[in-house]
């Protein structure tokens, strides 16, 4: 039977909840939803675990126009999961192996694949998305996208604002959260959720070792370098892994420890963190249905809400007692089913999201001095003891007082003479760690 | 401890087999005897409605490797289909759904086996012995509630564990049914909560140890005094802290804060000291079993064994034994890693497995007379090593008293019978998903007072909330028999809910009616998938016998992206 690619009877499901009012739309909601959706260009970034299952729930929730980067290739340990790969795909590149399956699965969804690193790609690129959903499992990939969305917002371009919807799982736990930059708490304030994990002293490990992973260590980190270091250690070389795993074995059993295997070895040397299907696919559903509540408006979405029994009149998420809005949710399944939702606050000390340089006009012919005493009065900024600098040069210290004296002679002259007009100013004051940055518009 | 340099290298009976490379990440969780039970398995899924969140869940158990499974399913593949299932293609189109979904997943994984019933459910399920051969059964709604109790009648009388699902809109849900007795010994507990090292009841071998390296401890080096392990540090201080107070150990909070401020005077800075310190309000507790161990050591299944009773309750009445007589369960024998010396360490280690293996024996012979008094057959004999997991995970063993699943009747308000006053109180709770529940429970009854025949092909003849045009009149009439739940679950509960409360309440649930009946049926395929992942990770603990599945209803809400579990 012939089927027309992408007829509307194919969305007639969905199409319930994007044509009929729901209990939480807005009066207005409804014209043009549909072509919102068919429109929006969305970044997945990992095509793994996660990856795999996002590409397949955007596609299915009417996402036409997607772009996924993953640098890896593909390993008979993802088959468990990454139901996109067969035997036959092992050694070929994931994000293009994903891509090509899921357009030929769902007909009118175009996919981009890109075959590397996300740091490859300039700002440029990334300023072609509506937004951003991240299945990686680095720390520091996620920690880089999210600098480079926060530093990207640009007040006058509503288009430089780009939710990053972040997805992670491990064993049977794991977590999605939503990031408006610069509205809500970002991934960099978000740090401490993930507290690494303590490494083992190599005093330890040369000497005293106790428990078979210390073995395990030992042959990694030292032995290899000892015998081996002309050759580079790769962790996917079975040779390695096993003279790893024979080298672990032998000091395990000289010091009398047990429980040394295989297995063991490929999990310390790699650091391999279980993963399952159904966590996976738990957690990308749920950054998806953010995505999807994002660009359709057909129900409130994490990160966009105001929490329950506050007055939407008076509320200001950044004031310091004031509760954020909903944008993290931590899964665990192993104990149970259970969900911890909850709005993680913005960071004021964020080195990340903390800090936009707010604009500040300035007649010309005002002198420093009139400038420092205005920031005592300056409601976000309040400063009693302010220092001041541009990225070049100091302009005056409050303190230590050897270095008032030096910059003192500066007090007196005109800020058209200080600095040029739109040029960046670091404002700090002994009181508080963070700095103030402004915009300097001169007139 | 030395070896020779001749030594030929170890034999590699471990190097991963080609199995054991593709499932190495979920084999990291639920290991060898987990996989053995998936690989056991067929599950039946019954699908009906757009039928999306049932595959999406054989979809995260195909790929783990499940042994077998069928879907039954009637339906034809309309266009509708392959806007939100990912099992469909284009071809699919006007074919059975059950035999191209099970085609389009069988893919996942060629060790597994996939079957297709197109037969209708009406006639299929009515059929002796029909449901002997699976190990689990999904049911998807929506389907007639005549039909549901008949499957249901089976799966109970089979013990089939059975899961009852929704998915609708932003909102799902599901329900699980389990034997009325369902005990679980492989828990997975977190490791932080699993010490048990018996400081305040050292036996001789382990004191001795500790006497030998704290002994003349003013005399050690700098080197052997910084790697004495703070276990030892604990009870060389302790019997300081006895002869200063009349031989009585520290219990009480504030006699714990001062045990520790003493072991700290021994030293100030050394690691293993402030090892010590921080294990003192931790480990300083009589290892008591919980409540919820106690009642199952006590259960009437452990207290009336007969010569057939599942080896579960054989070792748990043995246990209790050992209980009654040491006042303490079998010592689980592992030792956290603390800093020491490797051979003290190792010494260590082997003290606490050596009372390990002591305790086990003793259960073991128990368990052996037990066998004999009770005439249990010699193909019954329980396995050591059954017994010994059992010790080692003595404390936080659990048990699931499974309950059967909700049917509504037509025109007739559900009520909850033992239940009631739970989820009366639930019901203002202010945490608690219960009015999510109780809406799709009004969705079930709407279904069952809406289903004209039940002669009619599949789920074709079911007609749900929202599915005409005019779903604003179906959102109220969900609304009106939510509201009728409500007042029922209250009354019966013996209790009264007042304004504003009781409004806030009824508006609540009036919301989620207007979701439910504005999706008209409809799956979208983030939920179904959501959902689906859940399911089979229920399934998975169900199967394996591992981890703790919920007991027994979970909800999930997609618009504040919440779940909560209800015990129904």
């Amino acid at each position: 039977m012939a089927v027309n690619g992408d007829s509307r009877a194919r969305w007639r499901y969905m199409d319930h909840i994007l044509t009929r009012p729901g209990a939480y739309t807005d009066p207005e909601w409804g014209e043009g939803i549909i072509g919102t959706l068919e429109n929006a260009k969305v970044l997945v970034i990992g095509a793994g675990g996660l990856g795999c299952e996002i590409l397949k729930n955007l596609a299915l929730s009417g996402f036409k126009s997607i772009d996924v980067i993953d640098m890896d290739t593909i390993d008979v340990s993802n088959l468990n999961r990454q139901f996109l790969f067969r035997q036959s795909d092992v050694g070929k590149p994931k994000a293009s192996v994903a891509a090509d399956f899921v357009m030929k699965r769902v007909p009118g969804c175009k996919i981009n694949a890109h075959v590397c690193k996300i740091q490859d790609k300039d700002e440029e690129f990334y300023m072609q998305f509506s937004m951003v959903i991240c299945g990686l499992d680095s720390i520091e990939a996620r920690r880089w996208i999210n600098a480079l969305l926060v530093g990207m917002v640009d007040y006058d371009n509503d288009d430089s604002l780009k939710p990053l919807i972040d997805g992670g799982t491990e064993g049977f736990k794991g977590q999605s959260r939503v990031v408006i930059p610069r509205m809500t708490s970002c991934i960099e304030c978000q740090l401490d959720m993930h507290a690494p994990r303590a490494a083992v002293p190599l005093c330890t490990l040369a000497t005293i070792p106790r428990q078979p992973q210390h073995c395990i260590e030992w042959a990694h980190i030292i032995k290899w370098e000892e015998e081996r270091k002309d050759i580079q250690l790769d962790t996917d070389d079975p040779e390695h892994i096993t003279w790893l795993y024979r080298t672990a074995l032998k000091r395990a059993q000289e010091f009398g420890i047990q429980g040394v295997t295989y297995s063991m070895t490929q999990g310390v040397v790699k650091n391999i963190i279980p993963a399952i299907a159904s966590t996976n696919a738990i957690i990308a559903a749920s950054c998806c249905n953010e995505a999807f509540k994002i660009a359709t408006s057909s129900a409130p979405a994490l990160a966009n809400t105001i929490p329950e029994g506050v007055d939407p009149e008076t509320y200001d998420p950044d004031e310091e007692f004031a509760p954020a809005p909903n944008n993290y949710m931590l899964y665990t399944g192993d104990n149970s089913i259970y969900t911890f939702t909850f709005g993680h606050k913005k960071k004021p000390d964020c080195p990340v999201c903390g800090n936009l340089p707010k604009d500040l006009t300035v007649p010309g012919d005002q002198t420093l001095q009139e400038l420092i005493e205005s920031f005592a009065e300056r409601p976000e900024a309040q400063l009693k003891k302010p220092s001041l600098s541009t990225g070049g040069k100091t302009l005056f210290f409050s303190s230590p007082e050897s270095l008032r004296q030096q910059t003192e002679g500066n007090l007196r002259k005109k800020m058209r003479d200080l600095m040029e007009d739109g040029e960046e100013v670091v404002v700090t004051d002994p009181a508080f760690p963070t700095e103030f940055k402004y915009t300097i518009h001169l007139t | 401890m030395a070896s020779s340099q001749n030594e030929v290298p170890p034999p590699l009976q471990d190097i991963p087999t080609a199995k054991e490379k593709k499932y190495d990440r979920q084999l990291r969780l639920w290991g060898a005897g987990g996989q053995l039970a998936l690989e056991e398995t067929h599950i039946l899924l019954i699908n009906n409605g757009p039928g999306v969140t049932g595959v999406e869940t054989l979809k995260n158990l195909v790929l783990p490797g499940i042994g077998q499974f069928s879907i039954l399913d009637s339906a034809v593949v309309s266009e509708a289909d392959l806007g939100v299932n990912f099992f469909l293609d284009d071809d699919s189109l006007g074919k059975f759904r059950a035999e191209e979904t099970v085609k389009l997943l069988q893919e996942l994984n060629p060790d597994v086996k996939g079957t297709a019933i197109t037969e209708p459910l009406e006639t299929w399920a009515v059929k002796d012995k029909i449901f002997t051969p699976y190990t689990l059964v999904l049911i998807a709604a929506p389907l007639d509630p005549a039909i549901l109790a008949t499957i249901d009648k089976h799966v109970q009388a089979l013990e089939i564990p059975a899961f009852y699902l929704h998915s609708v809109g932003y909102y799902s849900q599901f329900s699980l049914y389990l034997p009325p007795a369902f005990p679980i010994v492989d828990t997975h507990p977190d490791p932080t909560s699993t010490d048990d090292l018996r400081l305040l009841k050292p036996w001789p071998a382990l004191l001795e140890f500790a006497k030998q390296k704290t002994a003349s401890m003013d005399k050690m080096n700098g080197e052997q005094f910084a790697h004495i392990p703070w276990i030892a540090l604990i009870l060389h201080y302790l019997q300081e802290w006895q002869a200063a107070h009349d031989g009585k150990l520290p219990t009480e909070y504030k006699e714990k804060t001062q045990f520790r401020d003493l072991v700290r005077k021994g030293s100030p800075s050394e690691e293993n000291f402030d090892e010590a310190c921080a294990a003192v309000l931790k480990t300083l507790v009589p290892p008591k079993p919980s409540s919820k161990v106690t009642e199952i050591l006590n259960a009437p299944e452990a207290k009336n064994l007969t010569a057939t009773s599942p080896p579960f309750w054989v070792i748990a009445n043995a246990i209790q034994q050992f209980y009654e007589k040491h006042g303490e369960l079998p010592l689980p024998g592992a030792v956290p890693d603390l800093k020491a010396q490797s051979d003290t360490f190792i010494q260590l280690q082997n003290i606490y497995k050596t009372k390990a293996r002591e305790d086990c024996a003793e259960v073991v012979a128990t368990v052996r007379s037990l066998e004999k008094n009770l005439g249990r057959s010699g193909k019954l004999v329980i396995d050591e090593k059954e017994v010994e997991n059992f010790c080692k995970g003595a404390a936080h063993i659990h048990l699931v008293r499974g309950r059967p699943l909700k049917i509504v009747t037509p025109d007739t308000v559900t009520t909850f019978g033992d239940r009631t006053k739970y989820l009366a109180n639930e019901l203002t709770n202010p945490e608690s998903l219960s009015l999510l529940y109780i809406a799709f429970v009004a969705w079930d009854e709407y279904v069952a007072t809406h289903t004209t025949s039940t002669k009619e092909a599949g789920s074709e003849g079911l007609k749900v909330p929202g599915a005409g045009d005019d779903y604003e009149a179906d959102a109220e009439k969900l609304t009106g028999i939510s509201h009728k739940i409500i007042d029922s679950v209250i009354k019966e509960a013996g209790t009264f809910v007042e304004d504003p409360e009781y409004s806030q309440i009824k508006e609540k649930v009036g919301k989620i009616c207007v979701e439910l009946a504005r999706a008209g049926g409809a799956e979208l395929h983030n939920i179904a998938s959501l959902t689906g992942g859940l399911v089979a990770q229920e399934i998975i603990k169900v199967i394996t016998k591992q981890y703790v599945p919920i007991d027994n209803t979970c909800v999930f809400d997609g618009i504040a992206s919440k779940s909560y579990v209800l015990r129904i």
